[in-house]
């Protein structure tokens, strides 16, 4: 039953999000730095990342809590040439070039060693590796088939790669070109899929953000959005048998975007949703009307509910004022009014091809079979169990964003984190009048697999010049046991470690930054990605090279859960395709926990200090005394859950104590 | 606002562009330039060649640069306009962004002609473009003087209506001119000039997609022509 006055839907709707959109107004008032809770420690202050002496291999720095373990300088043939994205395996660190790519032994991490300089000159040059194969983004026009830095001129060319390279890097001082892989938009990043349930096949998705290559260059290349056929709005996924790479081909062209329809979206900074969140409860409390438009719950004005209630009063053949069960009728038909009102508003919407016409990257999870996509203006979730066929199942949209960059998972899956590339990368969106909601990152919750839900923005709070290209890059979570930690690229921003364990309150707790490439004007430069491989964090400088950091205990983290973070020990790590990492039992990581607990005062100091006197007791005793008191400290533990502020962790210190105890019992039987 | 008859026009535009003030751009290769002209100094000189060491920029590359900076100021000047003429706040912040960012990569047109001893365009206060003549340079998604007149006398809802509608135009316009850079012999070989035309591509369609988001949930939405 929907009332009379509801006539002129499309009305309705415009009345309801112009009010929406009124409430939407940002007032940015800084970083809103609160710091809570955090004992003894305390950002430094001036921040003195603002006003460093710029140069380019002589620049000022500032740093905090990490610790500067070497900085090299490209190899020749990549000077001034722009350095990307990085891979790992085992010893290696492999850097893209815009020229090719650098592979560095760091097993010295002090002193990364040059072991093969590539030249084939590509953009982005976005790397990944798999056993003893390397993939190699190419996108730009100039790139070739055989790796010849002459260019190619023609507009249609044969000569021309755009696409993936794929190498044999069994010897890596001598890697071979056994295949390539041409797609219709070229490859701006790719990202590979190792199945669970596939050991012939490996699989990479293909983000091509670039222009559509005639079809005369590569066969059903149709650039027409109109075209059911066209080579927009999809990405391509390319199976490569292991065994022959040579035989890499496309399998399938998946359109992830059809059907997408605008998601929910907040838009506003998170004062602006608890302002919005207080007006519906205090409207809700005086018995106004309201109504979830557009994902958002929000308060129908009087000249909306007005009409409709005095339609129900005529429909009953009653007069005058509404009566409480009228209210009530109303209360009860609005859900389904309104959305009745937003199908019908979709569906004049352009219905196919109306979504993003691709992804700039995609960060697949598949331990946890999923991928965030980071989509044109979209966040999009993905099942990727069928590595061949990823389905949408979530999508987030977001009008402080410009053009969703990247994704990270946490370990848990329980959140993710979008990044908004502001600007390309090239700009400067870190200036002082630059908001803090543009150009971040956004921490969504992430429940029962699909349902995407905003908590808050994290931007690397200090100011920056306009001289320095800045804006969310690429970075990696830091394994920190119990805790969500990671370390990202910020361009000419420098890098920063920042701890979203608490998704509506991100803090930065550790920073790296130069002064600009170049005082006078906005140089090439800056972090491109900066990733935790293996207890250190390397970082692709654009243009200075190479550098790696190790984290230093602070007031945020103690030695004891770096020593658990160095633990997790990986033989391989593109980023992009995120590993689940799993820490081996030790001391390290019950004393991480401990840490954590103290920290959060979750347990008092008295048990504290035992339970670490325990622990110390049952590492340095001998067998027999190691057993006890690791057994001892499990009761004490399972004594504590019950009570303790944090239950959740003082089960998984019970646990690593427990597997510690179990190890001894095996070890003492043997 | 169905976006095809408004694609037409685009593509109207870039023919008569061609025919026009564009003509040297078809038909053939276009030569390499020559060395940069060391007019801003050695050190630009010094960036400039290391940025087109290998594949040098063409004519139609200069074209593209110069060219955008005027197409870029037109927006500036329209968008300037949002808090004066009553926008809604979505579209004043829309506005806000289009400024700030537009402005930064007119910086970077900028520099990048200067380091190659070109002529720098200044952003036109008036949304017109010259061009270095008296007649208006048609760019595919500009406005005329009367429809920027129209725009400029427009308030609170229709402001927001015809700001959409003619920005998402403006927007398109944009895109088709990084398509027909892409399609000229030689273009966008140099890396800046390439990553700058893809950046103005993704940006620009993403922020046309939000536009017609925009654009369908304003109030009263009738179908504007």
């Amino acid at each position: 039953m929907v009332p009379n006055p509801l006539r002129s839907l499309s009305l309705a709707v415009g009345l309801l999000s112009a009010v929406a959109c009124a409430r939407s107004t940002s007032n940015s008032s800084g970083d809103g730095a609160s710091p809570r809770g955090d004992m003894s420690t305390r950002a430094p202050s001036p921040d003195p990342r603002v006003g460093l002496r710029a140069g380019k291999m002589d620049a000022q720095e500032a740093i905090w809590n990490l610790r500067v373990v070497s900085k090299t300088p490209p190899a020749p043939q990549f000077v001034d040439v722009t350095n990307s994205d990085l891979a790992f395996t085992g010893n290696y660190a492999i850097q893209g070039n815009y020229n090719g790519w650098q592979v560095w032994d760091i097993s010295n991490p002090r002193q990364p060693s040059l072991k093969t300089a590539y030249v084939c000159p590509a953009s982005q040059s976005d790397v990944s590796v798999y056993q003893n194969l390397l993939f190699v983004s190419g996108e730009n026009l100039a790139a070739r088939l055989d790796c010849g830095e002459q260019g190619v001129q023609d507009t249609v060319s044969t000569d021309r790669l755009r696409g993936i390279r794929i190498f044999d890097i069994t010897d890596i001082a001598n890697p071979k070109n056994v295949g390539n892989v041409q797609t219709c938009r070229g490859s701006h990043t790719h990202t590979v899929l190792v199945d669970p349930k596939d050991k012939e096949n490996v699989y990479v998705y293909i983000s091509g953000s670039s222009q559509v290559r005639p079809v005369g260059e590569l066969a059903d290349c149709i650039s027409a959005p109109q075209d059911p056929n066209s080579a927009l709005f999809r990405i391509e996924v390319i199976k490569v048998p292991l065994a022959n790479p040579e035989r890499a081909a496309i399998v399938s062209s998946p359109r992830i975007f059809q059907g997408l329809v605008r998601p929910p979206e907040h838009g506003e900074a998170p004062e602006d949703i608890a302002a919005a969140e207080k007006e519906v409860a205090e409207a809700k409390a005086a018995g106004r009307f309201t109504a979830t438009v557009q994902g958002k719950e929000q308060v129908v004005p009087d000249e909306f509910s007005g009409p409709m209630l005095d339609s129900l009063v005529q429909a009953r053949g009653g007069t005058g004022a509404p009566t409480a069960a009228d209210s009530a009728t109303l209360r009860q038909t609005l859900p389904s009014i309104v959305e009745a009102m937003e199908k019908a508003h979709q569906a004049q919407m352009p219905d196919s091809n109306a979504g993003p016409t691709q992804c700039h990257d995609i960060t697949i999870y598949p331990a946890m079979g999923l991928a965030g996509g980071a989509c044109g203006g979209y966040g999009l979730l993905l099942d990727i169990r069928n590595p061949t066929q990823p389905t949408r199942i979530g999508a987030v949209s977001d009008s402080n964003f410009s053009y969703w960059h990247s994704a990270t998972f946490n370990n848990d899956a329980t959140k993710i984190l979008f990044s908004d590339e502001w600007g390309g990368g090239g700009q400067p969106k870190c200036r002082a009048t630059d908001k803090p909601e543009w150009g971040a990152n956004a921490i969504f919750t992430l429940q029962n697999r699909k349902e995407m839900k905003f908590q808050s923005y994290y931007k690397m709070p200090a100011a920056q010049t306009q001289e320095e290209n800045c804006v969310a890059h690429n970075g990696s979570l830091i394994p920190i046991p119990g805790r969500d930690v990671m370390v990202q690229a910020w361009y000419q921003g420098g890098i920063s470690v920042f701890d979203w364990t608490d998704a509506r309150n991100p803090r930065e707790i550790a920073f790296f930054d130069r002064g600009p490439v170049d005082s006078t004007r906005m140089g090439n430069g800056g972090s491109w990605s900066v990733y935790w491989y293996n207890g250190v964090m390397v970082s692709s400088e654009i243009s200075r090279g190479l550098d790696i950091f190790e984290l230093v205990p602070s007031g945020f983290i103690s030695q004891n859960e770096i020593d658990a973070a160095k633990s997790v020990k990986l033989d391989y790590l593109n980023t992009q395709g995120q590993p689940k990492f799993v820490w081996p039992k030790s001391y390290s990581l019950a004393r991480a926990y401990v840490d954590q607990l103290e920290r959060s005062k979750a347990l008092d100091a008295g048990r504290i200090t035992e339970i670490r006197a325990t622990l110390a007791r049952a590492e340095k005793g001998s067998a027999a005394e190691t057993r006890d008191a690791l057994t001892e400290l499990v009761a004490r533990l399972e004594g504590d859950v019950s009570g303790a502020e944090d239950s959740a962790k003082v089960r998984m210190l019970a646990g690593v104590v427990r597997n510690l105890g179990e190890e001894t019992k095996f070890a003492s039987r043997r | 606002m169905t976006p095809y008859p408004s694609r037409r026009s685009a593509v109207a535009l870039l023919a008569l562009c061609a025919m026009a003030a564009c003509s040297s751009s078809t038909g053939g290769p276009v030569a390499a330039s020559p060395q940069p002209d060391p007019g801003g100094g050695p050190a630009a000189a010094a960036r400039a060649r290391a940025d087109s060491a290998r594949y040098p920029y063409t004519d139609a590359d200069v074209r593209f640069m110069s060219a955008m900076i005027g197409h870029h100021s037109q927006a500036l000047v329209m968008a300037a306009w949002a808090p004066d003429n009553g926008a809604n706040s979505s579209v004043r912040t829309l506005a806000e962004r289009i400024i700030n960012g537009q402005q930064d990569e007119i910086v970077t047109m900028q520099h990048w002609l200067r380091d190659r001893g070109k002529p720098v365009p200044q952003p036109s206060r008036t949304g017109m473009t010259t061009h270095g003549s008296h007649h208006p340079m048609p760019m595919p998604g500009m406005l005329t003087e009367d429809q920027l007149r129209q725009l400029r006398q427009a308030r609170g809802g229709e402001f927001d209506r015809l700001f959409l509608t003619s920005m998402i135009e403006h927007h398109r316009g944009a895109v088709s001119m990084v398509k027909e850079l892409f399609g000229t012999p030689g273009a966008a070989r140099d890396e800046t000039v390439f990553k700058f035309a893809n950046d103005i591509s993704v940006d620009q369609s993403t922020e046309v997609a939000r536009m017609e988001r925009m654009l369908a949930t304003l109030p009263s939405a009738e179908p504007s022509q």
